[in-house]
């Protein structure tokens, strides 16, 4: 601990999971995000863990259920069309009240599309995915430290409320290297307290089942709206984001993930022209910064969202700030990077613009 | 300080291990560093590339989309990096197999005969060495020794004796006006 590592964003995720206290690990390959189970293999082994090379990703999501039926710590990881295939199983795990972890270290799609970085998978990770009425809890990491640090917070949000929880990056995060430092306390499995819902052998204590059905009238709907307690819970209470010079801003940039960084590329080029450019980095997708949005565009003459799909963030942008201020975007998609001196170009035109009406009021 | 790197060539000519090694050397010199891999099918007998930054400030985007230094390892590199260098950047050709010269006029360029430095030192292999060495002194972003020294941690299996030749490479390299 403590030392300061160059890893890949995919080693990172894997590691960081590991030093979450995840112990059960099944997957199947695909790039890129093809290094996660490649580590999984040596390391889940190697801290007394099980590793899985699944048959396929429906095999290796349910194995999932399974094992964290258990209540333990579990992981699962793909790639965008991977991620589309377990979504079925994700579903079952949701409606079970079951908190796995996952990763989808997204690429350009849809189909089968192509191996580069890509953030098409936005809706699919935050309206749900599988089928039914539910919610996913969702962190984007913006970096390699990141995609280190947000598999503990996603097993402790997950366990807390019972939900399955995620990380959304890109083949981009997964690929790159940075240097990182692994600071938090590492989790002895051993040492978590048994969940009262875990099955496992009986010792004399009430029976307990995990399933996602109720079949008796009525009972579908009250485990479906205790559910919704839990997501009302989470939406006021585990909302996280980034700011960086909003406070004197004209004109905010909204970006996750490697779109984020591009902004980072933007916002450096625009301040050292003197434009009063913010950034704002949704962390969590899913609950969305909807009230901080709205409290920034109380102060701002507009944003504009930068994302690497045809734009799906943008949707929630616009929610969240009730059509006060033009909400513009700079889109590239399928595999494709935005770059700094793309961004900067169109934020010189989105401020010479100005305030103006929203855009979809128009 | 800030330096946006790419590095270019065929699959196995350790474009991607330069890239690496770059980024480690920054790294443990106390600067902030990014490695970003071109991945996938182009790999394979096409031309391979990797994005480094070396910066003492926060390293934004990991994908140098405008380079301040290319380090062209082969022929097609050359095409394919020339359109995207900053104005007064740094091109380093490898001469032993890159016949073409650069358009511009507004670069500098540097060129090394990478292949026949490394054959002087009967280690065909590492005449992606000889280039690094060219970039540690022509951009003074890192130095030779920082390279040197992150090298047992990039290559942890190599052997000592092939280490040092890496080394030797580097330091010839540098030598290239």
């Amino acid at each position: 601990m403590g030392d300061k590592l160059l890893m890949k964003g995919n080693d990172a995720l894997s590691e960081g999971a590991v030093r979450a206290g995840c112990r059960f690990f099944a997957g199947y390959p695909i790039t890129p995000q093809n290094e996660v189970p490649e580590y999984m293999s040596w390391r889940m082994p190697q801290a007394g863990g099980a590793f899985i090379q699944a048959e396929s990703e429906v095999a290796a999501i349910n194995m999932l259920y399974g094992a964290c039926a258990t209540g333990k710590r579990t992981m699962t990881s793909s790639s965008s069309p991977g991620i589309s295939l377990k979504q079925e199983g994700i579903s079952y795990c949701a409606g079970a009240d079951l908190p796995i972890f996952f990763a989808n270290v997204a690429r350009g799609g849809p189909g089968l599309g192509n191996i580069a970085g890509a953030q098409g998978d936005y809706f699919q990770s935050v309206r749900g995915g599988g089928h039914g009425d539910y919610r996913t809890f969702v962190m984007a990491p913006g970096s390699v430290q990141e995609m280190g640090n947000f598999p503990l917070h996603c097993y402790e949000v997950a366990e807390k409320y019972r939900v399955p929880a995620m990380v959304l990056a890109d083949g981009v995060l997964g690929q790159m290297m940075e240097p990182l430092e692994f600071t938090f306390p590492e989790v002895d499995p051993q040492k978590l307290r048994e969940p009262d819902w875990a099955l496992g052998a009986s010792t004399g204590r009430k029976k307990r089942a995990v399933r996602s059905y109720a079949l008796a009238e009525g009972k579908l709907e009250i485990m479906t709206l205790d559910r919704a307690q839990r997501y009302k819970q989470i939406e006021e209470r585990e909302v996280m984001f980034e700011t960086r010079q909003c406070d004197d801003a004209d004109l905010v940039l909204v970006a996750y993930g490697t779109s984020a960084r591009a902004c980072a590329a933007a916002q450096k080029l625009a301040r050292a022209e003197g434009l009063k450019v913010g950034l704002f980095r949704p962390i969590t997708l899913w609950p969305f910064p909807k009230k901080a949005l709205l409290e920034l565009a109380g102060r701002v003459d507009s944003f504009l969202v930068v994302e690497m799909s045809l734009g799906q963030m943008i949707d929630d942008v616009k929610l969240a700030v009730e059509c006060s201020v033009p909400v513009h975007l700079h889109a590239r998609c399928a595999g494709a990077i935005p770059t700094g001196e793309d961004i900067f170009q169109q934020l010189q035109a989105v401020l010479k613009a100005g305030k103006g009406e929203c855009i979809c009021c128009k | 300080m800030y330096q946006g790197i790419r590095i270019s060539g065929f699959g196995g000519q350790g474009i991607i291990s330069s890239g690496i090694l770059l980024a480690y050397a920054g790294m443990l010199d106390g600067k902030n560093v990014s490695f970003f891999p071109a991945y996938g099918a182009e790999m394979r007998g096409g031309t391979a590339n990797c994005s480094v930054v070396v910066s003492s400030e926060e390293v934004t985007t990991p994908v140098v989309s405008q380079p301040d230094t290319v380090i062209i390892m082969n022929e097609p590199s050359l095409a394919k990096f020339e359109p995207l260098l900053k104005p007064g950047g740094l091109m380093i050709i490898n001469s032993s197999l890159v016949n073409s010269r650069p358009k511009r006029s507004d670069i500098k360029v540097v060129l090394i005969p990478c292949n026949e430095v490394a054959a002087e030192l009967k280690a065909p292999r590492i005449a992606n060495m000889a280039a690094l060495g060219c970039f540690c002194r022509h951009t003074g972003a890192l130095s030779v020794e920082a390279v040197a020294k992150a090298m047992p941690k990039v290559f942890k299996r190599a052997k000592p004796e092939m280490l040092a030749l890496n080394v030797a490479a580097l330091r010839k390299g540098a030598e290239f006006n």
